[in-house]
């Protein structure tokens, strides 16, 4: 089995509240040290809630933002210069906000040609032959080459960002919240292109959400991220069915399902930890029903019997 | 094209317009106009009055002819004024963009140093270049410019880091460009615009700036004479031979009028917001245009009834029917859930009841809404500022936009408290403290003191259901309350609702699109496309077995926890615009059911089992099972 992407310890800590000549108020760890990997043609689904670092870990993987530790391989090549460009040909954005992530003084087209032009110096017609084929791919008009990001609804500019970073002719995506800023019934049009793409093009999915069904609907493998650090890597269909961490029980249990009775799964008082004064040990530990004192020490990510990952001392039982 | 039909509906600018034009053409051609050479003295006809014999504007101190003079100052003035103006926006635009896209370090060295600059007062500091460099046009020109790059610099930066900071910039990135091709073919273009307004806005000045040097004898050298020297010339002839200053004073208003009218009307036009129609004034209720009958209060213990209501957006020429007669109502202690997607029309149903859609363009043009028996729509200000909040309260999706952020939790939940009801302060702050318990905020006689921007996503939210609390009111609508937050903060946020609800005999109108969250916590629920309802009834029996196409087809495209991985099934197209809906049924072109007779004519919600009711004409039947 060849990996596409593998990351080894891969970690981000933000500089918050930074002064000229003087040290920075404050140092923010966003990304823990995270070890992942993702095999070719896998789908690897990234939860977890606002703030746990799942859209910095993204675009550390693009070169958009340097890590301050770690490395990351991209096919077997370790690549860790932070340049977008070197990266651009490997590994490829889906931006959340379909409208924004397009220039609204740009054609379509001019937005297209960019990738082909920059990343593989092709001419004009084999970027105008290019297009046509990815545009087939994504079912778009090409009439619309010639239009304004604005004319576009947000199914349709989705689509068009999903073009952009085919252009590109990279094997692996990062879809951070693709389809969040989308309209449900549009949404589902978009989760299946997504999926037909991948196998059309033989692509490998980093599918970043906060929406656990969506997630579990498209992912091969889940990562469940609590405070900047994976807390339980497993198979889609057993994360959130039988949730081995305590952090992904709860989550579980918080999504609202049609057919379950509304509870609160957690006391109301329960405040996240803070990122400018995390906590000690286990970060989850303040909410967790099952810490105990071992819980000072930070769990390492464990692999279990059955071939999932859990970062617990006490995890459920399946 | 849109913008100078903009610029032309704001009279004034358009005047200020046209006087530019004149201004700058005559001061164009006044080299081929046949005038006395402006420089050229002659002591014998000196101080002669306007419209004599050679000088239709009389002649100065020198003998010179004023209208020479004023034409070829006009031009002097114009032409330092607009170098000095394309100088400082260039300059300063580059300085700001540098600043804003590489941000950091960078940022921070430059920005200080505009900041030093601005720091000393305007012409004061002009003076001071001109005193080093030397009295002259040319220096005059380069003061004017330098004082003004400070002003352009902040503009630019400002507007740069915003557009840094949108998702295309970094697809630019992924594309593989570099940082100056980015700055050129991705920032540019989004900042000229605000150049252009700048600029529209700061000529005049630059032109009264550099009059100013002049007028102090820094600026034009004589013989040569700018509309500034000019008058700096006449002063000493003030009271004897007035229309020698008055000449070019006359001139300097006029320039500087024009520019400043014509600036304002470009920075209107030039904004998004004027296009929308949202620069007017709103008015303090939603108008109420109401075609045909108003609808009676319906008998059946309902606290709020809302009874065909129609809401439109009129935008110029267009006519957009978000609301096209929906009809709902609520019992106290009921929750009724109205899903939908986006653009269906949730929101301006809601903010109809208190007629609190922004008019113009928002007019409510039927129907009724009912409280308590009395008609909400069309019934006084003054009347319905009594209400909202005190008997009918809201729940934004973002609770940002309805709390100050300069203002302490606290402060706004005593405002709150006693804009309905005189209060006593220390009274209405043990009453905010209790309201912030009630929605279960952990040590709340300490956060009472706490700004918005000081809490998380979720305690903001809880503060917004606290602040709607307040007043006890009997209905609460609650627009995606919970559709920004956490999974985790959203089942402690509804479940919060829920006690609420059974505790108070609240009623509430719960605005969604997750079918989760209704099954979970409404009695009812109600499903809208295209403006209109297409579904209603009891939440259990139309989740098990939904009727219309529509309901039926939404909730097969959601995937469910715990479905493991699954294709899913779309629907095919978009919801039609609503102010093109299409004859019959809104759904027809995406409905796999369509027959001809859908798109004949309107289709009406009819009964469809015990409390339910559907719009189609072909519904899913209605099994035993399922009721
Ligand atoms: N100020 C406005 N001017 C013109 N049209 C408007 C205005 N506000 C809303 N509309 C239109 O009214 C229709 C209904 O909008 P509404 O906000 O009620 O939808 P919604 O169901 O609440 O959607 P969402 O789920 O996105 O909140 C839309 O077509 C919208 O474009
Ligand atoms: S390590 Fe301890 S505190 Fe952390 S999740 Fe496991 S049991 Fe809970
Ligand atoms: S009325 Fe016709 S088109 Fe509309 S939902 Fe029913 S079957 Fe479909
Ligand atoms: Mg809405």
């Amino acid at each position: 089995m060849t990996l596409a992407l593998k990351l080894t310890d891969l970690a981000k800590t933000f500089e918050v509240g930074k002064r000229l000549l003087r040290p920075p108020k404050a140092l923010v760890r966003a990304v823990q040290p995270v070890t992942l990997s993702v095999e070719k043609g896998e789908t690897l689904g990234i939860v977890g809630e606002s703030g746990c670092g799942k859209s910095t870990l993204a675009r550390m993987l693009v070169g958009l933002l340097e890590p301050s530790g770690g490395t990351i391989e991209i096919e077997g090549e370790p690549l860790n210069t932070a340049d977008p460009a070197e990266f651009g040909k490997r590994i490829q954005y889906v931006f959340q906000d379909p409208i924004s992530s397009l220039n609204p003084r740009k054609t379509i087209r001019q937005i297209m040609e960019a990738p082909l032009r920059h990343l593989h110096g092709m001419d004009r017609e084999a970027r105008a032959r290019r297009i046509s084929e990815i545009f087939a791919s994504v079912n778009l008009r090409e009439e619309f080459l010639d239009r304004y990001p604005h004319e576009f609804s947000g199914g349709q500019a989705q689509r068009i960002g999903i073009a952009r970073a085919l252009a590109a002719d990279a094997r692996i995506l990062i879809l951070d919240e693709p389809v969040s800023a989308l309209d449900v019934s549009v949404q589902a049009q978009v989760l299946n292109l997504l999926r037909d793409l991948k196998s059309e093009f033989d692509l490998t999915y980093l599918f970043i959400s906060h929406d656990l069904a969506v997630v579990e609907a498209v992912s091969d493998r889940v990562a469940v991220l609590y405070f900047g650090a994976v807390v339980e890597v497993g198979r889609a269909e057993d994360v959130f069915a039988r949730p081995r961490h305590p952090y992904t029980k709860l989550l579980a249990e918080s999504a609202p399902v049609v057919g379950r009775k509304l509870s609160a799964p957690e006391g109301r008082e329960t405040e996240l930890p803070d990122p400018m004064n995390p906590p000690k040990g286990c970060a989850f530990r303040a909410r967790c029903p099952r810490a105990s004192g071992q819980c000072e020490e930070v769990p390492p990510l464990k692999r279990t019997p059955e071939g999932s990952y859990v970062a617990c001392f006490h995890p459920l039982e399946t | 094209m849109s913008f100078l039909r903009l610029l032309a509906r704001n009279r004034l600018a358009l005047a200020g317009l046209i006087v530019m034009v004149c201004v700058v053409v005559l001061a164009l051609i006044t080299p081929l106009l046949p005038l006395a050479d402006p420089n050229v003295t002659n002591t014998a006809d000196r101080f002669q009055r306007p419209f004599t014999e050679g000088a239709a504007l009389g002649t100065d101190h020198l003998g010179r002819d004023l209208l020479s003079r004023l034409l070829h100052g006009t031009r002097l003035s114009l032409a330092v004024g607009f170098a000095a103006a394309v100088i400082a926006a260039t300059l300063g635009a580059a300085i700001g963009i540098v600043a804003g896209f590489y941000g950091g370090r960078t940022d921070n060295i430059i920005m200080r140093g505009v900041d030093m600059l601005m720091a000393f007062p305007y012409i004061l500091l002009a003076l001071a270049i001109v005193a080093a460099l030397g009295p002259g046009l040319l220096n005059a020109l380069i003061a004017v410019a330098a004082v003004n790059i400070p002003f352009f610099a902040r503009n630019i930066r400002g507007v740069t880091v915003g557009i840094v900071h949108k998702e295309f910039v970094d697809a630019a990135r992924l594309s593989g460009m570099s940082d100056l091709r980015i700055i050129v073919t991705e920032v540019l273009p989004n900042v000229i615009p605000v150049i252009v307004i700048a600029m529209s806005t700061t000529v005049g000045w630059m032109i009264l700036e550099t009059a100013g040097l002049s007028f102090l004898g820094l600026g034009s050298q004589p013989p040569v004479a700018d509309l500034g020297s000019m008058l700096g010339e006449a002063r000493s002839a003030l009271i004897t031979n007035p229309h020698t200053s008055v000449v070019p004073g006359t001139m300097i208003l006029i320039i500087v009028m024009a520019i400043n009218l014509l600036g304002d009307g470009v920075r209107d036009a030039l904004d998004p917001r004027l296009k929308s129609g949202a620069l007017n004034r709103p008015m303090p209720t939603t108008l109420v245009d109401r075609k045909g009958p108003v609808p009676q209060p319906k008998e059946g213990g309902a606290l709020l009834s809302i009874d065909g209501l129609k809401t439109e957006f009129h935008v110029k020429d267009r006519v957009y029917k978000a609301v096209g007669g929906v009809t709902l109502s609520v019992r106290p202690g009921e929750c009724l859930g109205l899903i939908g997607e986006s653009g269906s029309g949730k929101s301006v149903t809601a903010l109809s009841v208190m007629g609190l859609v922004a008019s113009p363009p928002g007019v409510i043009t039927g129907g009724a809404v009912h409280f308590e028996g009395q008609d909400l729509v069309g019934a006084p200000y003054a009347h319905l500022r009594k209400m909202r909040g005190d008997r009918v309260a809201y729940i934004f999706q973002d609770p940002l936009a309805t709390l100050h952020p300069l203002y302490t939790v606290g402060d706004q939940l005593i405002e709150a408290v006693q804009s309905h009801h005189a209060t006593p302060k220390s009274e209405a702050r043990a009453h905010a403290i209790d309201l912030l318990k009630s929605v279960r905020i952990p040590n709340a006689e300490k956060r009472i003191d706490s700004y918005p921007h000081e809490m998380s996503g979720g305690m903001r939210q809880r503060v917004g259901i606290a602040m709607a609390l307040a007043n006890d009111p009997d209905v609460i609508i609650a627009d995606e309350p919970t559709t920004a937050l956490d999974v985790t903060v959203q089942a402690q946020i509804l479940s919060l609702l829920d006690d609420l609800r059974r505790e108070r005999g609240l009623a509430i109108v719960f605005i969604t699109h997750d079918f989760g969250v209704v099954a979970q916590l409404c009695d009812r629920v109600a499903v809208m496309y295209a403006g209109r309802i297409v579904e209603e009834g009891p939440t259990d029996a139309i989740l098990n077995a939904p009727s219309h196409p529509y309901t039926s087809r939404l909730m097969a495209c959601v995937p469910e926890l715990g479905g493991g991985r699954r294709e899913l099934a779309a629907i095919p197209g978009l919801p039609p615009v609503v102010d093109r809906l299409p004859e019959g049924c809104a759904f027809a072109d995406r409905c796999h059911k369509a027959q001809e007779a859908c798109r004949r004519g309107e289709i009406e919600l009819v009964d469809n089992g015990p409390s339910r009711t559907v719009r189609c004409i072909a519904p899913e039947p209605v099994t035993e099972a399922a009721q």
